[in-house]
């Protein structure tokens, strides 16, 4: 994978890249991708040519996955790392909305770190990938804490 | 100064705006804010700043002052500013900007923290963004980690490597080591990302593919690793809708291909677990049919029996059938890969590839129609014709001009009978005659021209279409050619093919005086028509009216109009002796491979000839090879010709018979010769296209015998001719080169010069070795064009390498056969 995108009616909500490109590059090729995207209609495929890249592309609610691969990559998988993706988004929020996303993207990005890595899969088990996240936000809160117990003990 | 706002405050704020300007306001205050704390150096809020320019960089602002800062946080001890800081670097930072390399050091202590999250955020930067400077200096430490038993390190670094050697291929070496186990572990993620690394290795490096091969055994490991999964009960950690870790299987499945292409006994060993993938993995959902096209992928893509091949093929038949429009899309994919190696296996498949013609998707019809087109044969063509009309009259624009061309393509091939093929072409320009390619109106017309008996048919039609419709261009202008040229065939209804219509001389004038003054009609459509005027005034009766007509258009706003008016008034007036010759019927056209571009030979001069002209390619030579043969010839009798300019300005009436010969040129070597197409809206001059593969029709003339030219130091080269139809000005000569000597002659160039009365042009030759002991030739054709019969003359050089020696030689050949020249 090349890099995946999230979208909502042309509002990007996080994008990854996996191979190094310019910034003005980036934002030229995000809009053309939203463009392409956007326009096409509920009984299209979910695969489309671009350049020389594939884009595979998944709805959910008011959001668009999308996907750039390579010639040689497999589409219908890529749907399934989609759906995968989704999924642990889901178990993590309860539920997930866009909203979760927007307001959380920092987070969105750490399960799309924990699962993903240089556009290939770490880990096929979802339980996996949740307990790593779970585990490094307990990390977080850990950083919170030791502060709160020296202020009780009055000594802050 | 208060404590800075939290991000998710600053994201509700900024939701809140009502405008762009609006929202661009309070980004520029937040920004302002950002700065002042920044420079405050406060570690306390380093991390929720960064976090907000984050959110604002998705939005399309610029961020780039927080890319110090995201390495500050990095460099932090707490667990929270390193994971925004990593994130931050992932975002804001890249390989070109040189303050990435400061986060070197940081990564390195990071990838030895002694917790396992802050390692593994380390190994995923450097696994998303690490330049290649970077993965030089780290990939020790990424190598020591891929050995290690944490299975949650184990697959990042995994990962990581890949990166690593993608960065920097010459390190692929240093992982070798470490992979050694790594596919007998049990996790699911380090056996994934395993695969992945062994992938990239193998795809990289043949050595390294060999040595997977041979050494370490990789097909079976993998193959036992694929039967475990498919045989296996339930897994639910790894489950997905009844399959066990798709995608591992996939990746697996992706890693045998490489293994097994081009090597028998590796495409053997893994034909059993193929089969039964392909036979039992459930296809009730994607997830199956996943699996699925990566073993059919595989099954294409290696040394397969054809039981395996034909199996894979039928899936891709059922992939067809399948509701799923994903699906469809894949098998038509698959199958246009597929189509030349298995093309009796596909056509199985025929009426469900043409029924998806009429799917809604764009990219499905697309591919259907490519499909459509690579399976047409002799065999199928009318019922496949009719399919592919009917879709070319319903589809949309942007397939028109593909799904014409197509369809002149395959009718030219493939086409049952002359009127079936002139019936074809019709249909298409009425249909989308706006779409067809500009290259296409030549090529109908030497079709046109070559099918004889047709020509009273076709003229007919064509007029009866004009009467319909002028609007579509491409269809007006082979019209209006085929008025010009059959007009007398027209009035005097001699069509056997169907119902002759009467048509006055008065009502095909008013028709293309009609296209003179239309809107519709281009520039070029007026040429054409006023040409087709032209020539009919030595076919018609009412010469009185063209003049009229002719003389009007001498005072033509439009420049080519009125050149060519001028001239042909010239014609009538001061050499009307010649208007016939020259407005004579066209002579038919030697026709050359079906795919490239139509070579015209012209042989009576026509004032106009409405074909497309074909630009030979610019010479390539080197001028100072050019000055070589200069130097062979001894100067001044000899003009070796590299490339003249093409004429562009069309022909000129009035007596000029034009030069025959375009672009010739006097090369060694390897002569430039490929067919370029040229699709020109220009107004079409006369130039002699030279084909690369000339195709001469067996002379009908009497043979000239063959030659020895050069017999030298076990080389010699021998000539053989031919005349080039129709034109008895050239001849074709081919040479013959072969070696009598143990060793083969590599890197032979064949150059020849010829008197400034010929003309000269040089084909590719077959090969550069002469192989020894006579055991092949080398040919190679010349044309020379010799207008004034003089006695042929030729100096040749011959360079080539023979045992590591080079060996250059001249010679003269003055041996001509009489018949060749005269």
């Amino acid at each position: 994978i090349k890099s995946t995108k999230k979208h909502c009616f042309g509002k990007l909500r996080l994008q990854k890249w996996y191979t190094a490109t310019a910034e003005r590059d980036k934002k030229k090729m995000v809009r053309e991708l939203m463009q392409i995207v956007l326009a096409r209609k509920p009984k299209m495929c979910s695969f489309l040519e671009w350049r020389d890249l594939k884009i595979v592309y998944k709805r959910y609610a008011s959001l668009y996955f999308c996907c750039a691969i390579e010639e040689q990559d497999n589409e219908l998988i890529t749907l399934e790392v989609i759906h995968r993706f989704v999924e642990l988004l889901d178990k993590y929020f309860g539920s997930v909305c866009e909203l979760d996303i927007i307001f959380n993207f920092e987070k969105a990005y750490f399960i799309l770190d924990e699962f993903l890595m240089g556009g290939e899969i770490q880990d096929t088990s979802k339980k996996s990938v949740l307990k790593a996240i779970e585990q490094a936000d307990l990390l977080q809160e850990e950083d919170e804490s030791p502060r709160s117990v020296l202020e009780e003990m009055g000594l802050a | 100064m208060p404590a800075p706002i939290r991000l998710r405050e600053l994201i509700r704020t900024i939701r809140t705006a009502r405008t762009q300007a609006e929202e661009r306001e309070m980004i520029q205050k937040e920004c302002a804010a950002i700065r002042s704390s920044f420079r405050e150096e406060d570690n306390t809020y380093r991390c929720r700043n960064v976090a907000k320019l984050l959110y604002m960089h998705m939005l399309g602002y610029p961020a780039h002052f927080g890319q110090l800062e995201c390495l500050k946080l990095i460099a932090s001890q707490k667990f929270t500013d390193k994971r925004i800081g990593y994130l931050g670097a992932m975002l804001l930072l890249d390989e070109r900007q040189d303050v990435h390399l400061l986060m070197t050091n940081c990564i390195k202590n990071d990838l030895n923290h002694s917790t396992q999250y802050v390692q593994g955020l380390a190994l995923c930067t450097l696994g998303c963004m690490g330049s290649s400077e970077m993965c030089r200096d780290l990939a020790g430490e990424v190598e020591k980690l891929l050995k290690t038993s944490n299975s949650y390190l184990r697959k990042k670094a995994a990962l990581c490597a890949v990166h690593v050697i993608r960065k920097v291929p010459e390190l692929m070496e240093m992982f070798l080591p470490a992979t050694k186990n790594l596919l007998s572990e049990k996790n699911h993620g380090v056996l994934h990302t395993s695969v992945v690394l062994l992938t990239e290795m193998c795809e990289r490096s043949p050595d390294m593919l060999a040595h997977f091969r041979k050494n370490e055994k990789l097909v079976p490991q993998l193959v036992r690793i694929l039967k475990n999964l498919i045989m296996s009960g339930y897994s639910p950690e790894h489950d997905v809708s009844g399959i066990s870790d798709p995608f591992l299987q996939v990746r697996i499945l992706r890693l045998l291909r490489i293994l097994g292409r081009s090597d028998d006994d590796s495409s053997e060993a893994m034909n059993d677990i193929l089969a039964q993938v392909a036979t039992n993995t459930e296809t009730s959902k994607n997830v199956g049919n996943a699996i699925l096209y990566e073993t059919v992928l595989t099954i294409m893509d290696i040394k397969s029996e054809s039981g395996l091949r034909v199996l894979a093929i039928n899936i891709l038949g059922r992939f067809l059938l399948n509701n799923d429009k994903n699906i469809r899309y894949v098998a038509l994919t698959s199958l246009l890969k597929t189509v030349q190696t298995d093309h009796n296996a596909v056509q199985r498949h025929r009426s469900t590839i043409v029924d998806c013609l009429k799917d809604l998707d764009v990219s499905i019809k697309r591919r259907a129609m490519e499909l459509s087109f690579a399976l047409v044969n002799g065999n199928n063509i009318r019922g496949m014709m009719k399919e592919l009309l009917y879709f070319l009259d319903s589809c949309d624009p942007e397939f028109k001009a593909d799904c014409a061309s197509g369809v002149f393509l395959a009718a030219e091939k493939y086409a049952p009978s002359k009127r079936w093929h002139i019936d074809t072409i019709m249909r298409v320009l009425t249909t989308a005659g706006s779409y067809v390619r500009d290259d296409s109106v030549p090529n109908l017309i030497q079709l046109i021209t070559n099918s004889v008996e047709m020509h009273a048919y076709t003229v007919q039609r064509l007029y009866k279409a004009l009467l319909d419709d002028i609007s579509q261009q491409p269809l007006v202008q082979v019209a209006s050619w085929c008025i010009g040229e059959y007009g007398d065939l027209l009035v005097s209804g001699q069509c056997e093919e169907e119902e002759p219509i009467q048509v006055t001389e008065d009502e095909v004038l008013d028709v293309l005086e009609g296209l003179l003054v239309s809107n519709l009609s281009t520039p070029v459509t007026r040429g054409y028509s006023l040409t087709a005027i032209m020539k009919l005034s030595t076919r018609f009766t009412s010469v009185n009216r063209i003049k009229k007509v002719v003389s009007i258009y001498g005072s033509s706003i439009d420049v080519e109009l009125q050149q060519r008016a001028v001239e042909y008034n010239a014609l009538f007036k001061k050499y009307d002796h010649m208007r016939p010759a020259l407005l004579e019927r066209m002579p038919i056209m030697e026709k050359s491979a079906s795919n490239g571009p139509t070579e015209i030979v012209q042989t009576n001069g026509e004032t106009e000839p409405s074909v497309e002209p074909k630009h030979p390619p610019p010479v390539t030579q080197p001028a100072n090879q050019a000055n070589d043969l200069l130097d062979l010839l001894g100067g001044n009798d000899v003009v070796p010709v590299i490339q003249t300019t093409m004429p562009t300005k069309p022909a000129s009436a009035g007596g000029e018979l034009l030069d025959l010969l375009g672009d010739l040129s006097l090369s060694g070597g390897p002569a430039p010769a490929p067919a370029p197409s040229v699709p020109t809206s220009q107004p079409p001059f006369l130039l002699d296209g030279l084909s690369s593969q000339p195709l001469f029709n067996d002379i009908a003339a009497a043979a000239i015998p063959p030659m020895t030219a050069y017999n030298k130091n076990g080389l010699k080269i021998d000539f053989t001719f031919e005349r080039a139809n129709p034109n008895p000005n050239i001849a074709v000569i081919t040479i013959h080169a072969s070696n009598s000597t143990e060793a083969d002659m590599t890197d032979f160039v064949f150059q020849a010069a010829v008197p400034k009365t010929f003309q000269l042009q040089l084909l590719s030759p077959s090969s550069n070795v002469v192989p020894a002991l006579n055991q092949g030739t080398v040919t190679q054709v010349i044309r020379v064009l010799n207008p004034q019969k003089q006695q042929l003359r030729m100096r040749i050089k011959l360079t080539y390498t023979l045992k590591g020696s080079p060996v250059q030689d001249l010679a003269e050949v003055n041996n001509f056969p009489p018949q060749s020249w005269q």
